[in-house]
């Protein structure tokens, strides 16, 4: 029995232990805001952060899950409230909006491993694909969650 | 896409004067959007006459009694941002509270029983605005004047005595006023006996102005809901494995041993491979990948790019060619004066949408119901009957947001696969093609080989051009699926040669020939389409020859576009705020480019550096955009934004290739894309003509970018990128 913790609530999985962590929290658990985008841990969709550690869900096993606590975008706040969110709005970021729960997943760990990051450090640490090509308005939210957090 | 350019609106007035209450309606109707609208798309409820909504003034807008206004959306939201702009159309006229309105798609199944009543619903081409600007005003100033003409027969005054704003109704002689909830229903039954005049750009309020995005908040906190998280109650998964090679068939396959695997509902063959149906997508998906399948090929077989290539090359030479335009003599005037020649050459290119293909269908005896983000629910309707035997007002079309489209979702092959699977297993299924399928089974933009000569004159001003392009043909290849062939009429197909014919440049002697030829690889409308390639060749060409004559590019642009003032306008704006005069240090390059498409002309310099080792950055692109008449400026500088990106991806590190037979990128690590670290500063300036123009805003930021980065790379290290992408360049060991 595999058992996560996801935004605070306990889940007992009988499921194979090579399920990738992706699959589990949508199909499994139903929590449809982190998005398969490649599997292969290239695009960044399906970024959540497991014991506050920013994971590529696609590419970890719940066996490997096993036990953690997991965020996703539905556990950032209950009402959009988290700066980091506030900040994508303020900047108008979402185009097709695909990838951004991954990018914002990412963000918010940046900003917690690195409060004012420098332009060079978001280029370093913000890998995630945007197909749309958001990258500037990113950079300037990230700035402004930086800056209001 | 490219394949609609725009017609005059086919607007008849008398289709608002008869949509009223009586032409039934509701909000149950179709597909409402989360975070907009409040319900998810899996509750999408079907149409059902026998529910008419009260508030329904007409078929676009719905106003509620407390205020609220529903205006929905014929267009597919895939980031373009139609959801806000469309609705900013119609309450330029209505006058409503903007904080009041909701987007939400409207019903493709209303459009087929209502006979058209929201016209076409393809979303391509950038014509969400220049096709529809007209009629969505139009629904909005009717549905104000019976508001209002509501309003002045319950106070028993004449209308003309009465004004609308900000979802209310005042009579200024009396003092009296009314929102529009408590009139609404009674203006549904209004009928008027003259459709009002719509504004002039002059008197608009909301229209140019920035308005942020309606469909933000639904996409930061994981509720916007896509094809992909579609879930039913019973509902199965598919996975699919499909021939490696495009257009071939499955030969054998043995699904003895998957079928014992846990979660294995069952294995159904498609037309061109093999779906593993089961109660996970997971288990799916390694249970598809796991099974032993022998393919037949078919005609692809053996093929590879290098032999593509030669082969595009070859047709110029021995044809046959046929023209797509002649002005002059252009063959007599190319043995006079300075030949200047040059090939240039493009990839198949993939879409690579971040959603990749999926689609969700519950088919029962008399009835089809389809979850799946489209760019044109209206053709998928029709597949979805075609593909059943049901009657198309049996399809029921649920359209999510789209994650990504460019292009690629307006044929649905997925939806041919979720068919064959639904017609098996009896039950609700979600399809979904992995990463891996979705690139290798695309539908691509073509490769090309694009020639050009020119002779120049004494002055060094080109006397003639002849721009000759192999190129495969879109309509031919997507015939099967989708027959456009009728709206391209006589003559070359426009998609092949569409930036080549309308190059702007005062060329006296000029001539357009093209050859078509498809391979087996499936091509389709990407992102700009036929401008994507023919403006790299036709930017990257007159720089050679502005370099060819010693000239400055952009003053020698300037010179072939005398006479034409939108032009030189938005090169003048771009000369200026791209410091084009200010020299650049060593190893650093401005390559400058221009081109109209989608009724939208852009300019666009690109900065680059390029280190000894040839690796090249992009650092600044500064875009000058002249659409005419802006919507909302948020949009376009959005939009100009990820069209650079889009194109820059593509002309730095894209090409589909193709070896014995089947595509060789399979995902983000074969087919790289700009990411954070590669993505540079993008201005966008505004230089509007304003008349009559409105041109489209999806596309056209595309097309400049990848002659805009090899002109400055030329500038930058005097090596001429002929081949795209850049990187099969060697650029190393300049000065």
């Amino acid at each position: 029995m595999i058992v996560l913790t996801v935004n605070g609530t306990r889940h007992e999985l009988d499921i194979e232990p090579e399920t990738p962590l992706l699959w589990a929290l949508r199909d499994e658990i139903g929590l449809t805001g982190t998005k398969y985008g490649c599997g292969i841990a290239q695009c960044g969709a399906c970024t959540v952060h497991v014991d506050d550690q920013p994971v590529r869900s696609c590419s970890l096993s719940v066996a490997d899950a096993n036990g953690t606590k997991i965020t996703t975008i539905e556990g950032l706040s209950p009402d959009v409230s988290h700066p980091v969110q506030q900040a994508w709005i303020a900047e108008d970021v979402p185009q097709c909006g695909y990838c951004q729960s991954g990018q914002i997943m990412a963000a918010v760990a940046l900003l917690k491993a690195i409060p004012k990051p420098t332009d060079a450090e978001i280029d370093e640490n913000l890998t995630n694909i945007c197909r749309c090509g958001t990258y500037p308005r990113l950079r300037a939210a990230i700035h402004r969650a930086a800056n209001s957090i | 896409m490219g394949f609609i350019e725009p017609k005059s609106p086919a607007f008849n007035r008398r289709d608002f004067l008869v949509a009223t209450l009586t032409a039934a309606g509701g909000l149950a109707v179709g597909v409402n959007l989360p975070g907009i609208a409040g319900a998810a798309p899996l509750n999408g409820v079907p149409w059902d006459d026998a529910v008419p909504d009260a508030g329904e003034v007409n078929a676009w807008i719905v106003i509620e009694p407390d205020d609220s206004v529903v205006i929905r959306v014929a267009k597919s939201e895939m980031g373009e941002g139609v959801l806000t702009s469309m609705p900013m159309i119609v309450a330029e006229e209505l006058a409503c509270d903007w904080t009041k309105v909701r987007a939400e798609y409207a019903s493709a199944h209303r459009n087929l029983v209502e006979k058209g009543v929201y016209k076409s619903m393809l979303t391509g081409g950038s014509g969400a605005v220049r096709q529809s600007r007209v009629y969505l005003q139009q629904a909005g100033a009717s549905a104000r004047a019976r508001l209002i003409a509501a309003a002045a027969k319950r106070w028993g005054v004449p209308d003309a005595e009465c004004q609308a704003a900000d979802s209310k109704i005042t009579h200024a002689p009396t003092g009296r006023s009314v929102n529009y909830g408590a009139v609404a229903g009674d203006a549904a039954k209004i009928q008027l006996a003259a459709e009002p005049v719509i504004k002039t750009p002059d008197q608009y309020t909301l229209l140019g102005k920035p308005v942020a995005r309606l469909d933000t908040k639904a996409k930061v906190d994981g509720t916007a809901a896509f094809g992909i998280d579609v879930r039913l109650p019973d509902m199965l998964y598919a996975a699919v494995v499909a021939c490696p090679v495009p257009g071939g068939t499955v030969k054998s396959y043995d699904a003895t041993a998957v079928l014992k695997l846990r979660g294995i509902h069952s294995v159904v063959p498609l037309a061109n491979g093999v779906a593993v149906v089961a109660d996970r997508f997971w288990r799916a998906q390694q249970a598809a990948l796991a099974i032993p399948i022998e393919w037949n090929p078919g005609a692809g077989a053996g093929t590879n790019s290098a032999q593509f290539a030669a082969d595009y090359r070859n047709a110029l030479k021995t044809g046959p060619l046929q023209n797509a335009k002649n002005v002059g003599d252009a063959p007599k005037a190319l043995t006079q004066g300075d030949l200047v020649e040059a090939l240039y050459e493009v990839p198949y290119l993939a879409h690579a949408q971040m959603e990749p293909l999926n689609c969700t269908v519950h088919l029962q005896a008399d009835r089809l119901d389809i979850w799946m983000g489209t760019q044109a629910p209206d053709i998928t309707t029709g597949l979805g009957a075609k593909l059943t035997g049901l009657k198309p007002e049996q399809v029921f079309v649920h359209n999510c947001f789209l994650g990504g489209g460019f292009g690629r979702r307006a044929i649905n092959d997925e939806l041919v696969h979720a068919i064959a699977v639904a017609k098996t297993v009896g039950q609700p299924v979600k399809l979904v093609w992995t990463r891996e399928e979705d690139m290798r089974h695309g539908r691509y933009r073509p490769q090309a080989a694009i020639g050009f000569k020119a002779s120049l004159g004494k002055d060094g001003m080109p006397m003639a051009i002849q721009a000759q392009t192999a190129v495969g043909s879109i309509m031919q290849s997507i015939k099967p699926m989708l027959d456009f062939g009728a709206m391209m009429g006589p003559g070359v197909e426009p998609l092949a040669v569409e930036g080549l014919v309308n190059m702007p440049y005062a060329i006296p002697n000029l001539k357009v020939d093209a050859i078509l030829k498809n391979t087996h690889v499936p091509v389709m409308f990407w992102r700009s389409v036929g401008s994507s390639q023919n403006a790299f060749a036709v930017e990257s060409f007159i720089d050679e020859l502005a370099h060819k004559a010693g000239q400055d590019p952009y003053k020698f642009r300037r010179k072939l576009l005398e006479g034409k003032p939108e032009f030189l306008n938005v090169l003048d704006v771009l000369a200026e705020k791209s410091n084009w005069s200010e020299k650049m240090p060593a190893g650093k390059g401005r390559g400058i480019a221009i081109h109209e498409s989608f009724g939208t002309i852009v300019g666009e310099v690109v900065e680059v550096a390029v280190n000894q080792k040839g690796v090249v950055r992009c650092e600044r692109v500064v875009a000058v955009v002249d659409c005419g008449h802006v919507v909302n400026p948020l949009t376009v500088a959005m939009q100009i934004e990820s069209g650079v990106i889009y194109g820059l991806t593509a002309a730095l590190y894209d090409e589909i290739t193709v070896k014995d037979g089947a595509i060789e990128q399979g995902n983000f690590d074969s087919y790289r894309m700009v990411r954070m670290a590669d993505a540079p500063r993008i201005e966008t300036h505004l230089a509007l003509s304003g008349g009559t123009k409105w041109g489209g805003i999806g596309e056209p930021g595309t097309p400049p970018i990848a002659p805009a980065l090899c002109n400055a790379i030329f500038a930058a290290t005097g090596k001429r990128v002929r081949v795209l992408p850049v990187k099969n360049t060697d650029l190393g060991g300049q000065a």
